[in-house]
């Protein structure tokens, strides 16, 4: 059987936690078993996550779950993993699914994989593709283990709806008491989707002089419905918040779309972005080296060409 | 309070990425290999911090060979007391793990500091398989963190947003941006992590529970389509028809 833990933060799924079950669910098939889903804590329609894929869904009731504890996840998790008999256990690549892998895979002596880009080949063993090398190169993991953990890397998974709704049972596996106390939760994204989970992103740099300019870097993500960005000198000089900040040493990404505009493209921040399905690089410097990294690229100044492509998003979202 | 900071080496981030031809072994040849910025920037440069402002200790661990000792001797230089190398070329995050829990159970260690996570293999699991070995909480992404006795106020990226949760020792922490500020060495330090005691240690027994089987680079991109900065009706019509993207 496979197990999918989906997250469910404030009682509600995102993306994430379809696409794991979705992961789940292939894997499943592949292995020629069931898929599963393990929900924690109080949760809005838990048997959507049957659409994905999920044969049934098991549901933990407690009241600790709204403070995350990875300690006392992992070992509910464990428990259920082994009163179901899981011999796959799949999570999100989410700050959550990542501080849960590893301690996933001591507790269950389970060998892990971190990031999965793809299904598991299970042609010859199980074998998991990830990406390494900040997205430089990919390997093949071979996971030799009787139990194995994987978690999935956001936006490598086709996610459809097509399944039915999945029966919620409860499951009664002990909770551990907690000694992590969470006292302030802040919330930082603005109701668009956060970085790391965004399919669109418009992202800028120096080239835009200083943060009064940022007004047509956010136009233009509003058409477009885009999660906006920055690179590292930006966020040093405060321009724009750390959080923001894409690139090695800040938030890594791999949205669908990533449009840079006045951002030379230092390896670095290329580190941080080249898992994009597609780059559009906007720079008045025909020798930016960004445009080698590029799909698309437009030669020009940000000012003008910003402000254009925003009515031209327009246009076509009208049309 | 005793800290002990986990560090790792890396390729450059600007070294050349190639495998061998049958794509089974990464090129080391030529290959500068540095500290990984999450471990010193962040992580050892906060655990120092603490120590200046608050006394105990800090101790560097490192799971590798001597060839990496120069490693070992700059996150001296940037203020640890001691060093711990455990003799072994370490081949899975929980080859590592396991290793680590080891010296910081023996040695008593209170706070364990790693970075959120390595720019070479980027899989975050050797925190959170370190807090599993030890039965610790683990606590991580974080970009902020105080201590008052034994009791650690941190800030941690969650999802959407972050949180500040109180942790009694002991602990696992991992750092990201914002915990610190990277520092540079001075002549001082240098010459002073010369002398600073570095004890090799043999690994413990572990299974690798995973192994790589193969490498491989992307296909190169196909080359930059240019559009006129006249024309966005022109690129937002290729976004939608040929890449498929809006």
């Amino acid at each position: 059987m496979v197990l999918v833990y989906a997250e469910s933060p404030n009682g509600q799924f995102k993306k994430a936690a379809f696409e794991a079950v979705a992961y789940g669910h292939l894997t499943a098939l592949a292995l020629g078993t069931s898929c599963v889903a393990l929900v924690l804590g109080d949760t809005a329609d838990a048997g959507q996550l049957g659409l994905y894929g999920a044969s049934t869904v098991y549901q933990v009731q407690n009241d600790h779950f709204s403070d995350f504890d990875s300690q006392v996840y992992t070992a509910v998790i464990a428990s259920a993993a082994q009163k179901l008999g899981a011999q796959v256990v799949v999570v999100s690549h989410t700050s959550t699914g990542k501080s849960l892998l590893g301690r996933l895979a001591v507790k269950l002596h389970a060998g892990s994989v971190a990031g999965a880009k793809a299904v598991p080949d299970t042609a010859n063993g199980f074998v998991v593709e990830k990406g390494v090398f900040s997205g430089k190169a990919t390997a093949q993991y071979a996971i030799q283990s009787a139990v194995k953990v994987v978690s999935v890397m956001g936006n490598s998974i086709p996610i459809k709806a097509d399944g039915h709704i999945a029966s919620v049972q409860s499951l009664d596996v002990a909770v551990p008491p907690s000694r992590v106390k969470v006292l302030e939760r802040k919330t930082v994204s603005g109701g668009k989707a956060p970085l790391p989970e965004a399919e669109l992103v418009v992202s800028a740099g120096r080239g835009l002089k200083g943060p009064e300019n940022w007004g047509i870097v956010e136009e233009l993500a509003d058409a477009l419905g885009a999660t906006t960005a920055c690179s590292r000198p930006v966020a040093d000089i405060g321009w724009r918040p750390h959080h923001e900040h894409v690139g090695q040493t800040g938030v890594a990404i791999r949205p669908n779309l990533y449009i840079a505009a006045g951002i030379s493209g230092a390896i670095q921040h290329l580190a941080g972005v080249n898992s994009s399905k597609v780059i559009v690089v906007i720079n008045k410097d025909p020798e930016a080296p960004f445009f080698k990294a590029a799909d698309y690229g437009v030669v020009g100044d940000a000012f003008e060409v910003l402000p254009r492509l925003a009515e031209a998003v327009k246009r076509f979202k009208n049309s | 309070m005793k800290r002990l900071v986990c560090i790792s080496k890396t390729p450059d981030t600007t070294a050349p990425i190639s495998f061998s031809s049958d794509g089974t072994t990464f090129n080391s040849a030529g290959v500068q290999y540095i500290l990984n910025p999450y471990d010193e920037w962040y992580a050892l440069v906060r655990a120092v911090e603490l120590k200046e402002k608050q006394g105990g200790t800090v101790t560097v661990l490192h799971v590798g060979l001597a060839e990496n000792d120069q490693i070992i001797r700059k996150a001296l230089a940037i203020g640890g007391d001691d060093a711990i190398r455990v003799n072994a070329d370490p081949k899975s995050a929980f080859f590592t793990a396991k290793q680590i829990a080891e010296v910081a159970q023996s040695g008593g260690y209170e706070v364990v500091f790693c970075g959120k996570e390595t720019i070479d293999y980027n899989a975050s699991e050797v925190g959170a398989m370190v807090a599993e070995c030890l039965e610790v909480p683990f606590i991580s992404y974080a970009t902020h963190m105080e201590v008052n006795g034994q009791t650690a106020t941190i800030t941690r990226d969650v999802e959407g947003g972050s949180e500040v949760v109180e942790v009694v020792a002991p602990f696992v922490v991992s750092a990201a941006k914002g915990m610190a500020e990277q520092r540079i060495p001075n002549m001082r330090g240098i010459m002073m992590a010369k002398n600073k005691p570095l004890k090799v240690v043999e690994p413990i027994t572990v299974e690798n529970p995973v192994s790589v089987v193969q490498y491989s680079l992307p296909p190169a991109k196909q080359g930059v389509k240019m559009v006129s900065p006249e024309d966005m009706d022109e690129l937002v019509r290729l976004l939608h028809e040929e890449a498929k993207v809006i």
